[in-house]
């Protein structure tokens, strides 16, 4: 275990959480001040994030930027912090997120500025804390605290629906996350600590696991969200305000795929296999039938939240295909490639899915309207918008050379190795995201120019520019050159398949 | 026990309560001759008078373990614990209604003299070792709480509260003391050592059936499910500032009479009373949350959901365990904490002649208090257990005491439970944040130094919630 010298973990979850607190303090007279403020604490604390990157150590799976101290002693709960290949990009993907939302929300918040700026940033403490706790208590702390800023965010901000949303959105999380708190306990009574990592390959017989693991999955399957229990997101993010809905899809889904592979796997594996069927099959059907559904929509925000949906299906497509992969071939290549795919495909559709919600912020902002069918020949009167739209857009159906293809192709590509229908079935995502994303861009931003008020749009400005545009250079970078990513995750996916596979 | 010889008592371990009866005397002939109309001198006095307890208490009874009187009277950390507490919060209580008293012309020294005597009988409940002190503690509190909740006299509903509390806390007080006679019947003893040797030697037919009454009567003490029926009248009738009082101080004081009558006693019988226990949490855990969902009273609402809370106590009390006690106590002492600062919220929104009480007071007061909304905010988030507030740690606590006595399905329940509160301690945050004012809505009014002490309570949880260890170190010691 690497210990760090200076505890940068601790001050990126403790800098913006104080940084909003301060800027709650701020009140909104000055609300310009608050806003710089907000800007000037993301900005570093993105800038600190980055050490990350450089610190990092490659070729090891151990925990890195390591800090232990204890914090409940009477009961064994420590302030253990640390991260691996796993959560070290996506640790880094929270600095950057919360930086762009807050740039994109410049002035265009008037009520209330300085509390909305304040939940975006004691979120982005709280979301590092959640992939750098690796004390189960502390995880939990991280995890369900979350909840409340962005009940707040999604219900002073929100659309019209949006009290119904956000309670909706909160009870959901909610009664995942009380069953996990329940496994929780009874795992540290079975390994004597909280540390997660002495919670793996602590041998529990099979029916032990198996409810173990629906603990797991009720928690993590609704923050994903898995197909049946995903109903929360489309209306959380159809009346989420534009930064709301850019941090749910870009982070806060991530976190129900990371407690996959942190948790419910390396902890209960005997139990994910004996269920990895139910899994693929949830998985499946996510890609496949939430992406006809999404087709059918005539909102865009809802059109993006079904599409997040089926493509978080390929996560934990990825995930639980391992089993079948290890068993068939006999060795861990293809489920190396299947685990690394899920991965990239979380951090890609961080990017996707955060621009796709700027851009139809965009057009809300001008139209306020998020309905389809209120839309048409955009590109005539905005066209470096329309530019960025069609780019990101094709990043969505996963075109070659964008990240989204990399992500998609690795698990389909092992997902052979598992099961000929299951990269069929899988497959189908490149006909139905295309079909869904770019009839949508087509109606959008194609055409005649139907009305007055599309007739009256003005394009980009300064600050829009560069949010979309620093997201086009990440996607494009991603899709590219997605080595360097692999390379930093690859050591410790290498080390959760052994942890996993260990015994089969 | 016969004693030849007359000893002189360590009147030392009994301190507190001797200060705090010398100074509630002391109110009582101060404010007789002061002339002062908001009973100032009275005010401050019992002020002094509980802060000098908290000391007091500290000072001799933490980290000891004696009795005195002849074993009549124990001297413990977790009699210590929880006498800290009801001081505490009787401090606040008198802080937090002054003002709300001024306005509806009830600020009479009879408030600070019975509040005191009833923070007097809690101190002797939880520090008594024979059933009689424990009878005595139990009725100076009770009796002392029915004259306060029918202080508001011309009130039809502060009298029906008063004649529902007084009848039914009777009959619960009958139920206690018939236990009380089985359990000397059976032991031939009062004093609780004693009866817990007897206990673990024989437990015949007559110690259980004296031990169901006892347990009736502590359940009704604590108002849980299915003993329930006077807690929201009284609640809701009371005036705010009794009901805060007996809303927090009173279910320390109950933790501290199960303990004693419950734990301490027949703890050689806990696998006769476990089934009662559980019954009583499973039931309250179901009833109150059910039920508060359809409230439309602040106060009613929080009765309700009481329940809840009281459902969570006794599954610390389950386990029967030192951990489990601890953890029973950590989740009341913080719960009561807690209420206390949202009853004191609605007694800053309450002007003269008006009652925040209902739920669409609270409407808007983000545009009209952003601090007391925050305030409210952390305190509901702590009612529903999330993380980052104290309220998480009182339930983490009970609910791995209950994992680890086994019972995983209760957990369950409990926690099922808790996202039940969810709905309705959201649905407050909801009317704070989301909507809008009707009209102008209750604005806070308040002296300065009652605002500040609000806020620093509502801070306090929040503080809790970060660093919770010390406390529950000391919730954790009081049980060896």
């Amino acid at each position: 275990m690497l210990e760090s010298s200076w505890p940068l973990l601790s001050v990126l979850i403790w800098l913006p959480i104080i940084g909003g607190a301060l800027i709650f303090l701020l009140g909104d007279d000055k609300a310009d001040r608050a806003r710089l403020f907000a800007l000037i604490v993301s900005g570093v604390t993105f800038v600190l994030s980055l050490g990350l990157i450089v610190g990092f150590e490659p070729g090891t799976a151990a925990m890195q930027f390591v800090e232990k101290t204890p914090w409940v002693e009477v009961l064994g709960v420590n302030y253990y912090l640390g991260v691996d290949g796993i959560s070290m990009p996506l640790v880094v993907l929270s600095t950057f997120s919360t930086l762009l939302v807050v740039i994109a929300a410049g002035s265009k918040i008037q009520y209330r500025p300085s509390l909305y700026l304040a939940c975006f940033l004691i979120m982005e403490g709280i979301m590092v804390g959640v992939f750098s706790a690796l004390d189960a208590i502390l995880f939990y702390v991280f995890w369900e605290a979350i909840l409340v800023p962005m009940f707040l965010l999604i219900g002073i901000w929100g659309g019209a629906e949006r009290i119904y949303a956000t309670i909706k959105f909160f009870l959901y999380t909610f009664v995942g996350s009380v069953l996990m708190l329940v496994a929780l306990i009874y795992l540290q009574f079975q390994a004597g600590s909280f540390d997660i990592l002495e919670m793996y390959g602590l041998g529990l017989p099979l029916g032990t696991q198996i409810w173990l693991f629906v603990a797991f999955l009720l928690a993590f399957a609704i923050k994903v969200p898995m197909w049946p229990v995903h109903t929360w997101l489309p209306d959380a993010h159809v009346q989420a305000p534009t930064g709301g809905s850019v941090i749910l899809a870009a982070i806060m889904l991530k976190i129900g795929g990371y407690g996959f592979v942190r948790f419910a796997l390396p902890i209960v594996p005997e139990a994910s296999m004996e269920l990895d069927w139910l899994m693929i099959a949830l998985s499946l059907v996510a890609v496949v039938y939430i992406g006809l559904v999404a087709m059918m929509q005539q909102d865009m925000k809802k059109l993006i939240a079904y599409s997040s949906i089926a493509h978080m299906g390929f996560v934990t497509l990825g995930f639980f295909i391992v089993f079948e992969i290890v068993v068939r071939t006999g060795g861990a290549d293809g489920a190396l490639l299947a685990l690394e795919g899920a991965m990239v495909q979380m951090v890609s559709h961080g990017f996707i899915s955060a621009a796709m919600f700027l851009c139809v912020g965009v057009l809300y902002d001008r139209m306020h309207t998020r309905m389809i069918g209120d839309y048409g020949g955009v590109a005539h009167r905005m066209p470096v918008f329309a530019g960025l739209f069609v780019l990101f857009a094709m990043a969505n159906a996963g075109l070659p050379g964008t990240s989204g293809f990399v992500g998609e192709f690795m698990v389909i590509l092992a997902a052979f190795q598992a099961n000929f229908w299951y990269a069929f079935l899988a497959g189908l995502t490149l006909i139905l995201g295309a079909a869904y994303t770019l009839w949508m861009v087509k109606r959008v931003a194609y055409g005649e120019v139907v009305n007055d008020k599309v007739d009256k749009l003005e394009d980009v400005d300064g600050r829009e520019k560069l949010v979309l545009g620093v997201l086009a250079v990440a996607v494009l970078w991603l899709g590219i050159w997605p080595a360097p990513l692999i390379d930093i995750m690859e050591p410790s996916l290498a080390h959760l398949l052994e942890v996993v596979t260990d015994g089969l | 026990m016969t004693t030849d010889t007359f000893e002189t008592p360590n009147l030392m371990l009994a301190l507190p309560e001797i200060w705090m009866l010398g100074m509630a005397c002391l109110v009582l002939v101060v404010d007789l001759f002061s002339s002062d109309r908001d009973h100032t001198p009275a005010y401050w006095l019992s002020q002094v008078a509980l802060l000098g307890g908290i000391v007091i208490t500290v000072q001799t009874q933490w980290g000891v373990d004696a009795t005195t009187f002849t074993g009549n009277y124990i001297a413990d950390s977790a009699a210590a614990v929880l006498k800290v507490a009801v001081l505490l919060l009787t401090f606040l209580a008198f802080a937090y209604s002054r003002d709300y008293l001024r306005d509806r012309g009830m600020l009479q020294g009879e408030f600070y003299l019975l509040t005191l005597f009833a923070a007097l009988g809690m101190m002797v409940t939880i520090s008594a070792h024979s059933l009689l002190v424990l009878y005595l503690g139990v009725e100076l509190m009770s009796l002392s709480l029915y004259a306060l909740v029918a202080m508001r006299r011309d009130s039809p509903a502060a009298s029906e509260a008063a004649m529902k509390y007084f009848v039914l806390g009777a009959l619960a007080s009958g139920m206690l003391l018939y236990g009380m006679s089985m359990l000397y019947g059976a032991t031939g003893s009062l004093e609780i050592s004693a009866i817990a040797d007897a206990a673990a030697d024989d437990a015949g037919l007559l110690l259980v059936f004296g031990l169901i009454f006892t347990v009736v009567g502590v359940a009704f003490k604590f108002g849980a499910v299915p003993f329930h029926m006077w807690v929201p009248d009284v609640y809701q009738g009371a005036p705010t500032a009794v009901t805060l009082f007996i809303a927090t101080a009173s279910k320390v004081a109950a933790v501290g009479l199960f303990i004693r009558l419950i734990g301490e006693a027949l703890g050689p019988l806990q696998g006769d009373w476990q089934h009662m226990v559980l019954l009583l949490a499973v039931a309250s855990l179901l009833v109150g949350n059910t039920v508060a969902l359809v409230q439309t009273n602040f106060k009613r609402m929080l009765a309700y959901s009481t329940f809840n809370h009281i459902g969570f106590i006794f599954l610390g009390f389950l386990a029967g365990t030192p951990e489990g006690y601890g953890a029973a106590m950590f989740y009341a002492v913080t719960y009561a904490f807690t209420v206390a600062a949202a009853f004191g919220v609605v007694m800053l929104l309450s002007r003269q002649g008006f009652e925040a009480e209902n739920l669409d007071d609270f409407k808007g007061l983000n545009e009209r208090s952003p601090l007391f909304a925050l305030v409210m905010l952390i305190l509901m988030v702590s009612l529903t257990g999330i993380p980052g507030t104290v309220g998480f740690y009182a339930k983490w606590l009970v609910l791995k005491s209950t994992v680890e006595a086994g019972f995983i399905w209760l957990a369950v329940l409990a926690v099922i439970g808790a996202v039940i509160g969810a709905f309705y301690y959201l649905r407050i945050v909801r009317l704070c944040y989301f909507d809008k004012p009707e009209g102008d809505g209750p604005q806070p009014v308040g002296s300065g130094g009652f605002k500040g002490l609000l806020a620093a309570n509502g801070l306090a949880v929040l503080l809790l919630g970060l660093f919770p260890g010390t406390l529950v170190a000391i919730c954790m010691a009081a049980f060896g």
